[in-house]
């Protein structure tokens, strides 16, 4: 049995980091992810890990030296937030187009400009067509459990590509909660050594990474790419089976609650998913039949099983916490292209909340499951894309 | 154990850098990366900035390298190495590798002295156990002569180009091997491929050294420079007679200049090899030009006043 403690979702990034215990790690500092790699800072200072801590000067430079450790031959891990996600996504792409497995704490928070700190998902969503498997966690514990997973999606044979797992800034990252690490060894054993594929440091056997593709190959590069990338969704189901033998805990493509017989439902990612599961209670108690779906797997996405777990309802909201100015929240852009692989589906909405790390209280899923309702009953949509949350 | 450095010995020795590859005849950048491979008595693994030499030399399902490779992208070479290197020590210290392996970049000015500065200087900082070359020649050749920081005042480029009323580049170069030695590294030179010698024996103390090490190296570019294919090594001597390009080296920040030219040639016999610099010999440009030979005058004295001051410390 593992140990039941109280820490912020920064301190068990930090543990899994400890107890998966990478080969190279190379990261710069940023709110609110800092605290991930400061903590990671004491086990190398006080050699808790074997770990060479790359302290570069720069985002850019961290992800470069990532895809150089990682392509030298062995694990790598760092963590990042916001801009800092922003000023490696020329790098994000080259680690995923060489086939680079790394995996990424990222700790959500807003994109400049205006200047934020605060939690909401336009780092990560930016981010979502960079070739990387991303994997959203709604509190400490799955951020925990999605990182010790992410190390063996990422490796696996079938997969090779880098991963990040996301966690809210602020509401998760540096709240206290009551959650359970494993044993150092289970998670040893759990994730197995490394298997480097062709590693820089063969020099018997030298490799070139990174060359000039020109039209003649590169269709062929991507498509090999998009189909590792699709191969990680039967991986992660793999993985989550193997995971729930050492710690109890399921994990799925996504979480379902209470959608079996759902007539409306909300799709919510994150931690505000959990404020919303209470109110979904809420209205089950008044035989209004509500329910959830939180995205896990957001790359790839798994239209097919989503598109399934939601035909039945009459009315769907996807709530986003960023936005595609211009266009709809980038859930819902996914959700609309889950439904259209069947012939039923429901009228879908999209609300944007909680940017900028603006709360999210009941009352906000309250009234969007009224609404919902509404929606099913009379077939009427007031809009289809709407803020709420914001001051008048 | 060390292959001494005769012609004889060395051409026995395989090239690391296979032919074939679509670098320009006459490009400064395959000679230069030829001899520092050939210099080394330790197995390599490179990383290389986006530029001429890496979209030449690997255009896939082809490869020239034969030893370990890596590019990812532009302004990163330094860091990436270092990641590389951050690896070895890694897999070494825990003893899951048991190689003795050096680590090297390969950039132009523009990845160099440019957009690559930042990561070039962190890596430097952080003390790596990384060679950086820098193939310079001067402008970002591979996008079709835009002028760099290490553009020489005066030159036409596509983006300083002689007009009617600006004649060229308006700014002097950066001194970027200053720069490298000023972070206090073990080993910082300048060097050139027509004093082959002279290069490789920098290559070889800049692999051996135990720490980040920098290597800036003249590379004419027939393309940019407006010069046949066929003066590549003139042009780099005729640098170093006129002390465009002086070749010399810290040690642990101790400055020696490798070579003093008896009489030193004026600027303008270097200037009217090139087709960059035709237009500074029209009438009114007299000016242009005296500035430029008094810049490395000045240069000058400082390299000879700076050795004889650490020769006296």
């Amino acid at each position: 049995m593992g140990k039941l403690l109280a820490v912020t979702g920064n301190q068990a990034m930090a543990e899994a980091m400890r107890q998966i215990n990478p080969d190279v790690c190379a990261a710069y500092p940023i709110t609110p992810s800092t605290e991930v790699m400061q903590r990671f800072s004491s086990f190398v200072a006080d050699g808790a890990v074997d770990t060479e801590l790359v302290t570069v000067e720069s985002e850019h430079s961290a992800m470069s030296a990532c895809i150089g450790a990682a392509a030298a031959g062995g694990r790598v891990m760092t963590a990042t937030s916001s801009q800092g996600l922003a000023l490696m996504w020329e790098m994000l792409h080259i680690a995923s187009g060489n086939r680079i497995p790394i995996v990424l704490t990222l700790v959500n928070r807003a994109l400049s400009a205006p200047l934020n700190i605060h939690g909401d998902h336009s780092d990560s969503m930016g981010a979502r067509d960079c070739g990387w498997i991303q994997i959203y966690s709604e509190n400490g514990q799955e951020a925990y459990d999605n990182l010790i997973q992410a190390v063996r999606i990422a490796e696996h044979e079938d997969v090779r590509l880098p991963a990040m797992v996301c966690m809210d800034g602020f509401i998760i990252s540096h709240s206290i909660e009551s959650m359970e690490y494993l044993d150092d060894q289970v998670v040893r054993d759990f994730i197995g050594s490394f298997t480097p594929t062709y590693p820089l440091l063969d020099n018997d056997n030298p490799v070139t990474y990174g060359p000039l593709v020109l039209p003649d190959y590169f269709i062929e590069f991507k498509k090999a790419q998009h189909e590792a990338t699709m191969a990680a969704r039967d991986v992660t189901l793999e993985v989550a089976k193997d995971f729930a033998k050492i710690s109890g805990r399921s994990y799925g493509l996504f979480e379902d609650y209470k959608l079996d017989d759902a007539d409306i439902a909300l799709v919510i990612l994150n931690s505000a998913a959990g404020t919303a599961k209470d109110v979904v209670d809420e209205f089950r108690n008044k035989g209004i039949k509500a329910g959830i779906l939180k995205p896990r797997l957001f790359r790839p996405f798994p239209y097919e099983e989503v598109g399934d777990a939601l035909k039945n309802t009459k009315a769907v909201a996807v709530l986003d916490r960023s936005d595609s100015y211009g266009g709809f929240g980038p859930g819902y852009m996914e959700i609309a292209s889950a439904l259209m692989i069947n012939s039923s589906r429901p009228i879908l909405i999209n609300k944007i909340y909680g940017l900028g790390g603006r709360d999210f209280f009941p009352e906000h899923a309250g009234a969007v499951l009224n609404e919902l309702k509404e929606i099913a009953a009379t077939g009427n949509v007031k809009t289809f894309k709407e803020y709420i949350g914001y001051r008048d | 154990m060390s292959t001494s450095l005769k012609l004889k010995e060395l051409s026995r020795k395989e090239e690391l850098l296979t032919g074939g590859h679509r670098m320009c005849a006459g490009c400064g950048a395959p000679i230069i990366v030829r001899q520092i491979l050939l210099a080394s008595d330790r197995p390599l693994i490179a990383s290389n900035a986006t530029g001429c030499l890496e979209v030449s030399t690997t255009i896939f399902p082809y490869t020239s390298w034969k030893i370990p490779w890596i590019h990812s992208a532009f302004e990163n070479a330094a860091a990436t190495i270092s990641g590389v290197e951050s690896m070895y020590r890694s897999l070494k210290k825990q003893g899951k590798l048991d190689k003795d392996l050096k680590f090297i970049a390969f950039g132009g000015d523009g990845g160099t002295y440019d957009i690559g500065l930042q990561s070039l200087s962190g890596a430097m900082e952080r003390g790596h156990d990384i060679v950086y070359v820098c193939y310079d020649n001067g402008a970002y050749m591979n996008t079709g002569i835009q002028r760099s920081s290490a553009t020489p005042k005066g030159a036409d480029t596509t983006t300083s180009p002689a007009g009617t009323v600006k004649q060229g580049k308006q700014q002097p170069r950066k001194n970027m091997t200053k720069i490298m030695a000023a972070h206090n590294i073990p080993y910082a030179a300048q060097a050139s491929p027509s004093n082959w010698r002279d290069l490789m024996t920098k290559a070889r103390k800049a692999i051996e050294v135990d720490g980040p090490a920098f290597l800036n190296v003249i590379s004419p570019c027939n393309r940019g420079w407006r010069t046949p294919t066929n003066v590549t090594i003139e042009l780099c001597k005729t640098a170093i007679e006129t002390c465009f390009w002086p070749l010399y080296e810290y040690e642990d920040g101790k400055l020696t200049v490798n070579y003093k030219p008896k009489e030193i040639k004026p600027v303008t016999e270097f200037l009217k090899t090139q087709g960059r610099f035709k237009h500074l010999f029209n009438p009114g440009n007299e000016g242009l030009l005296k500035q430029i030979q008094d810049d490395i005058d000045r240069d000058w004295e400082l390299l000879l006043k700076q050795e004889a001051c650490d020769k006296s410390n």
